[in-house]
């Protein structure tokens, strides 16, 4: 017979059995790619940006409402002049390997941000030095004020200014770093990391949180999971299937024609953690006929409008929203000046300005990538488009990558080059005309397609220099204007792609990037 | 024999240089420029050639195929662009679940199919081979994708009796490991099932109708030895080449199904590298699919001289 000891040994064993099985909560999530590289300096893939959040930290964030907030600096002190800034960090900031996190990690980090990342690059042309005061403080020196230094250190999307270790951050900018510690609230288990098939992340239990609740990707990043485990499913239904099975608990982006089957289940919700979604563009080639002309740029304006393109992409309103403002609705920098009468698709005028242009009819290259579903249905509408407006289009369909390697090329459109190509930008990204890297307009140091506009990049070295923020948006509606005179490229209409995760799940939060502290799993 | 095997191993080095080269070059001249993959949408012309730089993919031709192959002459495959691993590592990490789903799915194949092909031809004209025959032109026809979104819907989400998607390892439990193979294998098997019974069937029919069946028949021999001792071991040449080639081919071309299943595999790899331009992956996969092929061929060869002692080497 089992004495009362026994029965009261087994008993509490079973108790603290199953307590330890509620402690341990490991969340299945199927994130929109696999993760191939880990390194979100040397790359601005969006899957190695969330996979930056999980394992770094970062000086400031953006918080829900677009504000940038400390995180893991606790106080700065802005000179009268505005030309100096003293950064002071939080006390308890430890690097995964247990080393305490300091300012002269920080210097180097900033530097490799700043050397890849187009905000970083004009904001180091305000920067005279950045020096360490101390262990937990540096001071960065301006040459001449700017608006960039606090946003800059806050920006929230590819590239972020992830906080690294000194001996990592010294790596070459354009070498991948080979040592994964960070400062976050994750872990990365590199010894179980596997292309293709996982990625798993783990409670990093030294993390001091900040105080003040959570906000987007400002406030306390407190973590209630401890284990996070990203599954490369790449067939979309079968990670539906996995999410409906209860295999998974998450699937960061499921295709819009799957939402109505998660829709229908009970046990799944869905949920629009960033509003301010992702915006379609078209992109010209500025050093090739007929683009070079501001005139027939200016057609395609006329031609165009965003509904067809949402409709035939996202086709779900719920999701998509008709938005003429090229810094996004439900941005600070939102505002529609300039837009009038354009992206309505009157092709009469858009003919109009072809023949003030003498366009010979010539057809016009238009690149069309066919294996990244949200982008497919671009390249027919836009062709369909232009040809209303007067354009003839020879649309040349491959793979991504083809595509990708070809906008690079400024060959003539015989010899491999290009006219136009479709693409999609996270709206993070593009909030004023620093960031958005299609406004660039420096010729050979802009992003492919290379337009050359003196004034526009005059408009965007005065926000640059602007800190005040009303004064910043006066500057985004010249931007606006230059822009209708001299389009860069031409913004198709903006988008959301909520996440569908199982309705155990909860605290999901409003951010520009998908972030696992404050989540839940029940 | 050992002469013979010596001979073969041999005579497959030019093969794989042969491949090696051609899988080189023509990657080098497809379209694709993994540099600008990596530097994604807001990169200068400048950036981009940095990276190509550290790359070295700014050398000419002929130099990145000299350090290629000197680095494959001692053993090294070299580092994906991508992933911060080796190739070693990488196809190290994909071979399990690649080898044990086409070990599996033939498995199925041979004890399914040769029964079924041997019986068709034992019962030549009956219903039992219009079935089988019927069954075969169905498994050609529907694609492997159809059949595996069929099996996922009727056995894992409306019966739930295996799991969706994945792949453990045998290392984490044999159970779990047996339970997330049994869909996929069943998926490709069928393919498999539908040649291996068709080649079987037309084998044994025309070994059936040998005098020395006949022979064996007038002597009073039992006729499931007949069928399985004489008939079958006479048909076995062409059916162990079916099995051997579709062995090799889902070695290397398991492409949807693994992505249908989300098993991180060789075939999965393949077409993420190709994807990305990722050319070292590429190359090293590539050169191994042939490997396996040259030996899978040679393998396909000694066992001809198992089942008919007339072949000999």
């Amino acid at each position: 017979m089992m004495s009362r000891w026994k029965i009261v040994t087994a008993a509490a064993a079973l108790l603290a059995g199953s307590s330890m099985a509620q402690a341990q909560t490991t969340m299945k999530v199927v994130m929109h790619s696999d993760v191939k590289i880990v390194d979100p300096i040397w790359t601005t893939a969006y899957i190695v940006r969330n996979h930056g959040y999980m394992i770094y930290d970062t000086l400031f964030s953006m918080d829900e409402k677009g504000e940038i907030k400390p995180q893991m600096v606790e106080s700065y002190t802005e000179s009268p002049d505005k030309l100096t800034y003293k950064f002071t960090l939080r006390d308890g900031l430890l690097w995964h390997d247990g080393k305490p996190v300091t300012s002269e990690d920080c210097i180097p980090s900033i530097k490799r941000w700043a050397a890849k990342d187009p905000v970083g690059q004009k904001l180091m042309t305000f920067v005279d030095t950045i020096t360490a005061d101390d262990a937990k403080s540096f001071t960065v020196k301006l040459k001449s004020p700017t608006g960039l230094l606090i946003f800059g250190l806050g920006k929230p999307s590819s590239n972020v200014p992830f906080m690294m270790p000194k001996r990592v951050a010294e790596t070459d900018p354009n070498t991948q770093i080979s040592e994964f510690i960070g400062s976050g609230p994750f872990v990365l288990k590199t010894d179980e990391w596997k292309p293709g098939d996982k990625i798993v992340y783990t409670r990093f239990k030294e993390y001091k949180p900040r105080s003040e609740p959570a906000s987007g990707l400002a406030g306390g990043k407190v973590v209630k999971l401890d284990r996070v485990e990203w599954l490369a499913v790449s067939d979309q239904q079968q990670a539906v299937n996995a999410l409906l099975a209860g295999e998974i608990d998450m699937v960061e982006q499921p295709a819009f024609d799957l939402i109505p089957l998660v829709k229908a289940d009970s046990n799944i919700k869905l949920w629009t953690y960033n509003p301010l979604g992702l915006q379609y563009t078209m992109r010209f080639n500025h050093t090739q006929p007929p683009f070079d002309n501001p005139k027939v740029r200016q057609a395609v304006t006329y031609a165009l409008n965003q509904k067809d393109f949402l409709e035939a992409t996202v086709g779900n309103p719920d999701y998509y929203k008709v938005c003429k403002a090229m810094f996004v609705c439900g941005s600070p920098m939102a505002t529609e000046k300039g837009m009038d009468g354009l992206l309505e698709s009157n092709f009469k005028k858009s003919q109009e300005l072809l023949k003030e242009a003498g366009y010979d009819g010539k057809p016009i290259v238009l690149l069309h990538s066919t294996d990244l579903q949200s982008l497919t249905n671009l390249g027919p509408v836009a062709k369909q488009l232009l040809e209303k407006g007067g354009f003839k289009v020879d649309m040349q369909s491959s793979d991504w990558q083809t595509v990708v390697s070809r906008r690079v090329r400024k060959d003539p459109v015989d010899k491999g080059g290009w006219n136009l190509m479709q693409t999609a930008w996270v709206s993070a990204d593009i909030l004023n005309p620093v960031m958005a890297g299609f406004f660039n307009a420096s010729c050979d140091k802009a992003a492919f397609g290379w337009p050359c506009d003196e004034q526009m990049e005059k408009l965007r070295d005065d926000f640059a220099r602007e800190p005040d923020p009303a004064k910043q948006k006066a500057i985004v509606e010249a931007v606006q204007l230059r822009w209708r005179e001299s389009p860069t490229h031409v913004h198709l209409g903006q988008y959301d792609v909520p996440i569908a995760a199982r309705s155990n799940i909860s605290g999901i939060l409003t951010a520009p990037a998908p972030v696992f502290w404050n989540v839940e799993k029940k | 024999m050992f002469g013979y095997i010596l001979r073969r191993l041999l005579s497959a080095i030019p093969v794989l240089v042969i491949v090696a080269v051609l899988v080189f070059l023509m990657l080098r001249f497809t379209p694709g420029d993994p540099a600008a993959v990596i530097a994604g949408d807001n990169a200068s012309s400048e950036q981009i050639a940095l990276i190509r730089n550290r790359l070295g993919l700014d050398q000419p031709v002929l130099t990145q195929f000299t350090i290629w192959a000197g680095n494959l002459l001692t053993g090294n495959l070299g580092e994906s662009f991508f992933f911060k691993k080796t190739i070693a590592e990488l196809i190290a990490s994909r071979i399990e679940p690649t080898l044990s789903l086409a070990f599996a799915t033939i498995l199925i194949a041979v004890v399914v199919a040769i029964p079924l092909g041997v019986l068709a031809a034992y019962r030549h004209g009956s219903w039992i081979d219009r079935i089988v025959m019927g069954f075969s032109v169905l498994g050609f026809s529907v694609p492997v994708f159809v059949i595996g979104y069929l099996m996922i819907y009727v056995f894992a989400i409306t019966l739930g009796w295996f799991p969706v998607q994945g792949y453990q390892p045998l290392s984490q439990g044999f159970g779990g490991y047996v339970q997330r193979l049994v869909l996929p294998s069943l998926t490709l098997s069928v393919i498999y099932i539908a040649l291996i019974a068709r080649m079987t069937r037309a084998s044994v029919l025309e070994v059936l109708n040998e005098d020395y069946i006949r022979t064996a028949r007038a002597k009073g021999q039992v006729e499931r030895k007949i069928l399985f001792r004489h008939a079958l071991k006479n048909a076995a040449v062409p059916i162990v080449t079916v099995v051997g080639i579709g062995i090799a081919l889902l070695i290397g071309g398991v492409v949807v199904t693994e992505s249908v299943f989300a098993i991180p595999g060789l075939g999965r790899l393949t077409v993420d590298a190709v994807l990305a331009r990722d050319y070292p992956t590429i190359q090293a996969v590539i050169l191994l699919f042939s490997g396996v092929y040259v030996g899978i061929n040679l393998l396909i060869d000694l066992a001809y001289s198992l089942f008919d002692p007339r072949i000999r080497y």
